[in-house]
C-alpha cells in the first residue's frame, strides 16, 4: 500500500506540475523514479517534522500541492501545532502521508505506534482523514487527491494486504462503501480492519448470523448520509479500528448517533485498542490479537452484542 | 524619533486605547524595522494585495501585530480608523494576525517558531517557479528558543535561499524577563552564521542604518540572510522601556493611554 501510495505521488506529479513530494529522512531509494524525473519536486529534508509541515504550508500558499511523508506518529505528534496552525487554520491542500498507521511497527515499540493519530487529526477543523483498505483502493483514492481543496491525513497500512476493494464500487472522498449488505447487524470498519470485518461477517454467515460491513475509508468528513439511511434498519453495530477507542472511528459513529434525530438507534459496541501504551512487541497481528482485534474477537463481540439486543 | 515613527506609534496607541490591551513592548520595538521594510524595501500593491510578484512578509512574532497593522493601514491596505476595532468581536484585527481576514497578512501567526518554516516554503517555491519575489520573516529573539526556527534555518541554508531574509527583533526581553536570564542564547550572530546565513547587525531603531542594510540585500548570492536588529522593548514610552511587565498589558486606563500619546507629542 505504501509503495502504491508513493508511486501515485509520482503519477500525480506527471499529471500536475503543482505536485511536490517532501520527505523527512526516508529510506534510501524512496521514490527514486520521481527523483530522477522531477528532481526539483522531490525534496528530502532532514529529521525535522515541525519544519517540513510549516514548509509544506508555505509551498501550498504559493500554489503547490505538497505530499509530505514520514512515519505516522512522528508526522502527527511531533508537528501537531504546525498541522493545526500552518495547514488547517489556513485550510491548505497539503497531504500528510503517515507510514505505519496503527501498530504496523509493533516490534519497534510504543514510540513508533500510531494509535491515536486519527483522534488528534479528527479534532482539527478542515482536516480530512482517509485510511484505505488495500493497495487498489489506495490508488483509486490517490487519484482523487489532486482536486480535494482541504488538508488530508493519509493513513498507510503495512502493505501486502489482500485486495478486497472493488473497482465497480468506486471511490469518493467522504463516501463510505457498503462492502456487504446488512440485515440488522453491521460492522463499521476503517483501513485494513475492513479485511477482518469481512472475514468475521463471512464466518458469522456460516453460523447463520447475517452481518453487513460498511467500509468507512474516510473517517472525516463522516458519511452522514449513508449512516442516516442505514441506521433505521439496524439493531447492532460493532465498530472495528486499529486505533485507541478514544476519539477515532467508533467515537465518530457514536457522536453521529448521539446527534442524529433518529428515534430508535442501534446498540453500538467497539473493537479497538485499550487506553494504554503497548507493553508487547511481536507483530502487528499478534499485538492486535492480544487486544482481541482479530476475526475471533470480532465474531465474539458481534454475538455478545446481538445477545444484548 | 522623527514624526513618521511617532505617527506609526500613535496608530498603535489608537488600537491599544480601543481595547485597553495589547502587546505593547514587542510592538514598539518593531516599528522602525517594519517602517523601513515597507517604505524602502518591499515591493507591494495595497490596491492589489495578492499581486503575484509582491514580496512576502511574515510577521513570525505575531504578538507584535499592531506594528504591522499600523504600517499596513498607513500604506492604505485598510482605513486607519479601523485600528480602533482591535480585538473587537467582529474585527478583522485580532490579537494576532490572520491571513485571509486582513489584506496584507501573508500567514496567520501567534504560535511562535512557525514563520520561518513557512517562509522557507515560500522562498523555495519562488526559486522553483523562477519568480523574483523575496520572502522576509520577522522574528522575535525570545522566539528563537523554539527548535523549529533552527530546523528551518538549516533547510534555508541547504536550499541556498538567497531570496529569504530574516529580521530578528532583538529587544533582549521575553515574557518572563531578560532573554539572557530566561535562556541565554549566546551570540545570535554566531548562531545564524553557523547555521549557514549571511549575517549583519544593526540598530533596529536607526532608520538610516536600516535603509543602508536593506540596500545591500541579499548580503551574499547563495545564502539566506539574517539581520539582527538591536532594539529596545517598549521603545518610545520611557515607563515601558525594557520592562518585562509591559510585554502585554490588559486593563489599560485612560491615564496610561494619555501618557502614551504625550510621549508622542
Amino acid at each position: 500500500m505504501r509503495r502504491v501510495c508513493l508511486n501515485a505521488v509520482h503519477e500525480l506529479a506527471c499529471e500536475s506540475d503543482q505536485v511536490v513530494f517532501i520527505g523527512s529522512d526516508l529510506g534510501p531509494g524512496t521514490l527514486d523514479k520521481m527523483y530522477q524525473e522531477f528532481p526539483d519536486r522531490f525534496i528530502m529534508e532532514g529529521i525535522s517534522e515541525q519544519h517540513i509541515i510549516g514548509m509544506s504550508a508555505g509551498m501550498a500558499m504559493e500554489g503547490y500541492i505538497p505530499y509530505v511523508n514520514t512515519i505516522a506518529p512522528f508526522l502527527t505528534r511531533r508537528g501537531y501545532e504546525q498541522i493545526a496552525m500552518d495547514i488547517c487554520l489556513h485550510d491548505l491542500p497539503v497531504r500528510l502521508i503517515g507510514n505505519g498507521g496503527g501498530v504496523v511497527y509493533a516490534p519497534l515499540g510504543p514510540t513508533h505506534l500510531a494509535t491515536e493519530d486519527i483522534a488528534i487529526m479528527r479534532a482539527l477543523p478542515n482536516m480530512t482523514i482517509v485510511a484505505p483498505c488495500d493497495a487498489d483502493e489506495m490508488h483509486r483514492f490517490m487519484m482523487k487527491t489532486l482536486e480535494w481543496p482541504h488538508p488530508i491525513y493519509i493513513r498507510l497500512a503495512k502493505g501486502g494486504d489482500e485486495i478486497i476493494s472493488r473497482d465497480d464500487l468506486g471511490f469518493e472522498i467522504g463516501k463510505s462503501i457498503l462492502m456487504r449488505d446488512p440485515g440488522e447487524h453491521l460492522f463499521i470498519s476503517t483501513g485494513v480492519m475492513t479485511q477482518l470485518a469481512l472475514q468475521a461477517a463471512e464466518r458469522l454467515h456460516s453460523e447463520g448470523i447475517l452481518c453487513g460491513v460498511l467500509h468507512m475509508h474516510t473517517i472525516k468528513p463522516l458519511d452522514d448520509e449513508m449512516l442516516f439511511n442505514l441506521l433505521p434498519q439496524l439493531t447492532t453495530i460493532v465498530t472495528v479500528e486499529e486505533h485507541t477507542r478514544i476519539g477515532g472511528l467508533s467515537s465518530a459513529i457514536l457522536e453521529f448517533i448521539s446527534d442524529c434525530s433518529i428515534k430508535s438507534t442501534p446498540v453500538v459496541r467497539r473493537v479497538g485498542i485499550p487506553d494504554k501504551f503497548s507493553e508487547k512487541y511481536g507483530s502487528q497481528s499478534s499485538l492486535l490479537s492480544h487486544w482481541g482485534i482479530d476475526v475471533d474477537g470480532l465474531c465474539s463481540k458481534m454475538k455478545e452484542t446481538i445477545n444484548i439486543t | 524619533m522623527d514624526e513618521r515613527s511617532k505617527k506609526l506609534r500613535r496608530l498603535s496607541v489608537d488600537a491599544f486605547a480601543a481595547d485597553k490591551r495589547g502587546h505593547i513592548g514587542p510592538t514598539l520595538s518593531l516599528i522602525e524595522i517594519l517602517r523601513v521594510l515597507y517604505d524602502d524595501f518591499l515591493k507591494f500593491r495595497p490596491e492589489e494585495p495578492n499581486w503575484p510578484d509582491r514580496d512576502r512578509l511574515i510577521l513570525s512574532k505575531g504578538h507584535g501585530c499592531l506594528a504591522l497593522y499600523s504600517i499596513l493601514a498607513d500604506k492604505g491596505y485598510f482605513p486607519e480608523q479601523e485600528l480602533t476595532t482591535f480585538c473587537k468581536h467582529d474585527s478583522r484585527l485580532g490579537g494576532h494576525p490572520e491571513r485571509g481576514k486582513l489584506p496584507g497578512i501573508e500567514a496567520s501567526t501567534g504560535a511562535l517558531g512557525h514563520g520561518l518554516p513557512i517562509g522557507v516554503g515560500m522562498a523555495l517555491a519562488a526559486k522553483m517557479k523562477g519568480k523574483e519575489y523575496r520572502v522576509v520573516v520577522v522574528t522575535g529573539d525570545g522566539e528563537l528558543n523554539e527548535g523549529s526556527v533552527w530546523e528551518a534555518a538549516m533547510s534555508a541554508s541547504k536550499h541556498r535561499l538567497s531570496n529569504l531574509i530574516v529580521f530578528v527583533d532583538h529587544n533582549k526581553y521575553q515574557s518572563y524577563g531578560p532573554t539572557q536570564d530566561v535562556l541565554d542564547m549566546g551570540s545570535l550572530a554566531g548562531k545564524w552564521t553557523s547555521f549557514g546565513f549571511s549575517v549583519k547587525e544593526v540598530d533596529g531603531h536607526n532608520v538610516k542604518s536600516l535603509e543602508e542594510i536593506m540596500d545591500q540585500l541579499p548580503l551574499e548570492p547563495q545564502k539566506p540572510t539574517a539581520i539582527i536588529c538591536h532594539t529596545i522593548k517598549g521603545k518610545g514610552f520611557p515607563f515601558a522601556e525594557q520592562k518585562a511587565d509591559w510585554h502585554h498589558k490588559a486593563g489599560l486606563n485612560d491615564e496610561m493611554i494619555n501618557e502614551m500619546y504625550k510621549c508622542l507629542d
